[in-house]
């Protein structure tokens, strides 16, 4: 199989563009999911808060304006195939390239500070988060997701008991959904990593986050947990931005991976209403 | 209902949690950083850079304007986290706070104390509040880019009562209402 050369400068108009376009544009998923949501939703607030986040969406997309003054940190993730052959100035400097000029000329906020503790704004969004995966095959897909922090800072871990089990991993959640209330802006999207080791099962919950909203687990034994614990979050009562509703979560994604036999990991990791991702493959 | 400001105590007085209200006049951003550096001027026995006496604080950090316009995409941001800011804002002279999600239970308390009001916005609803601001001046802090403490004119923007004089907390009512 013969490598396919790619310079890395290839991925700065990509990722500009995708900065904007996720900031920017909510997808028709998203949309369409808050018109059910809209219907469904029996307080008058709550309906109302939904009607607004759907003229809000709708008015974002047509001026090309954040629908979310928060813009969040930028989670990159690209999955490259094996068979790239990278040339060129190092990846991440380019992918930060991408980032840094897709805030500016996007007129998106800058939220990232240099350093945890001193913090000084680097001002131009950058760095990103960056997940790298090597796949099959010979293209490049880069997901955005631009992660704000009212709803990223939501996010828990815990590692369970084994006994524990399934019991255990819808305790955890609910525990954390009822904790948090509105501060994750709901309707939210809930992302669940379930085994794994620590760092894993964190990843496990960010990357779950970007599966659309309706469609299960293929394993059934998850395709049914999903289904119970989005009943149990919109039975808290939580409801839109958290003023009473019906309508707390959009969706719930479980992803699992093997894990040790003395373990039982579970991150959570929360998207808010302004779930906003877009993805490319070059 | 309509809402000029600043607002009164006795206009604030008859607020009640759930009502929907629409606000125009002035008001000033100020966050996390912006509070902290309150914080520090008083303890130094400096005074505040702006008179709070009657003020509405909006917990908000904007993106920047598109050119052309005159503001950016700007929204409530989490008020839980000015939470051990609220007393020394009251002492200040605020009268009330515009943001999103649950408060601590003080809150409400130093709210029934002082006959303040704690607004929520809609977080994630940003970008048809751009228009909602008709002027924006930095008037502290521009150091702290977003984070700057910024007077804006509001025409109509779209508010609930959260937290009233009385203490009432609109989450505590609502919440068991949809609860099964
Ligand atoms: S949690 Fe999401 S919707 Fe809410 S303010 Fe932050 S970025 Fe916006």
């Amino acid at each position: 199989m013969m490598s396919r050369i790619l310079n890395t400068e290839v991925v700065v108009p990509v990722i500009e563009r995708l900065v904007k376009k996720a900031c920017c544009e909510l997808n028709d998923n998203v949309m369409e999911a808050f018109r059910s949501a809209c219907e469904q939703e029996e307080s008058v607030l709550g309906k109302e808060t939904i009607q607004i986040l759907i003229e809000n969406g709708e008015y974002a997309k047509r001026e090309q304006m954040a629908c979310c003054h928060d813009t969040g940190a930028a989670v990159v993730i690209m999955e490259i195939g094996q068979n790239v052959a990278w040339e060129g100035k190092p990846l991440k400097e380019q992918v930060n390239e991408g980032v840094r000029q897709g805030y500016e000329k996007g007129n998106l906020r800058k939220s990232m500070v240099a350093d945890p503790l001193e913090r000084v704004n680097t001002n131009d969004n950058t760095p990103a988060i960056l997940h790298t995966e090597i796949v099959e095959g010979d293209t490049v897909t880069i997901t955005v997701m631009p992660k704000g922090g009212g709803s990223e800072n939501m996010g828990a871990f815990k590692t369970l008991l084994p006994g524990q089990g399934i019991q255990g991993v819808k305790d955890f959640v609910l525990e954390v959904v009822k904790r948090v209330g509105g501060n994750p802006c709901p309707p939210y999207i809930i992302g669940i990593g379930v085994g794994g080791t620590m760092d894993k099962c964190a990843v496990m919950a960010k990357k779950a986050l970007i599966r659309p909203i309706g469609k299960r687990n293929a394993k059934p034994l998850y395709a049914e947990l999903e289904k119970e614990i989005l009943d149990a979050v919109n039975n808290t009562g939580i409801g839109p931005l958290g003023m009473g509703g019906r309508i707390t979560a959009l969706d719930v994604h479980i992803d699992y991976y093997p894990c040790h036999i003395t373990a039982l990991p579970v991150a959570v990791n929360f998207q808010c209403n302004a779930a906003r991702q877009a993805t490319e493959t070059i | 209902m309509e809402l000029t400001l600043p607002l009164t105590k006795e206009q604030v007085k008859i607020l009640k949690v759930g009502d929907v209200a629409y606000l125009t006049g002035y008001v000033y951003t100020c966050r996390d950083a912006a509070h902290k550096k309150i914080q520090e001027a008083l303890e130094r026995g400096e005074k505040s850079p702006v008179d709070w006496q009657d003020q509405l604080v909006y917990y908000a950090g904007p993106c920047p304007a598109k050119p052309g316009k005159v503001f950016g995409s700007n929204g409530p941001t989490t008020a839980a986290r000015m939470d051990p800011f609220v007393e020394m804002m009251f002492q200040q002279g605020m009268i009330a706070m515009l943001g999103k999600g649950d408060r601590a239970e003080y809150v409400a308390d130093l709210c029934k104390q002082y006959g303040g009001v704690s607004f929520l916005g809609i977080g994630g609803a940003s970008a048809i509040n751009a228009d909602r601001v008709k002027s924006v001046e930095i008037v502290a802090y521009g150091e702290l880019g977003t984070e700057s403490i910024k007077k804006l004119y509001f025409d109509r923007y779209r508010v609930i009562v959260g937290i009233d004089t009385e203490g009432n907390v609109l989450q505590q009512q609502e919440v068991p209402k949809y609860k099964r």
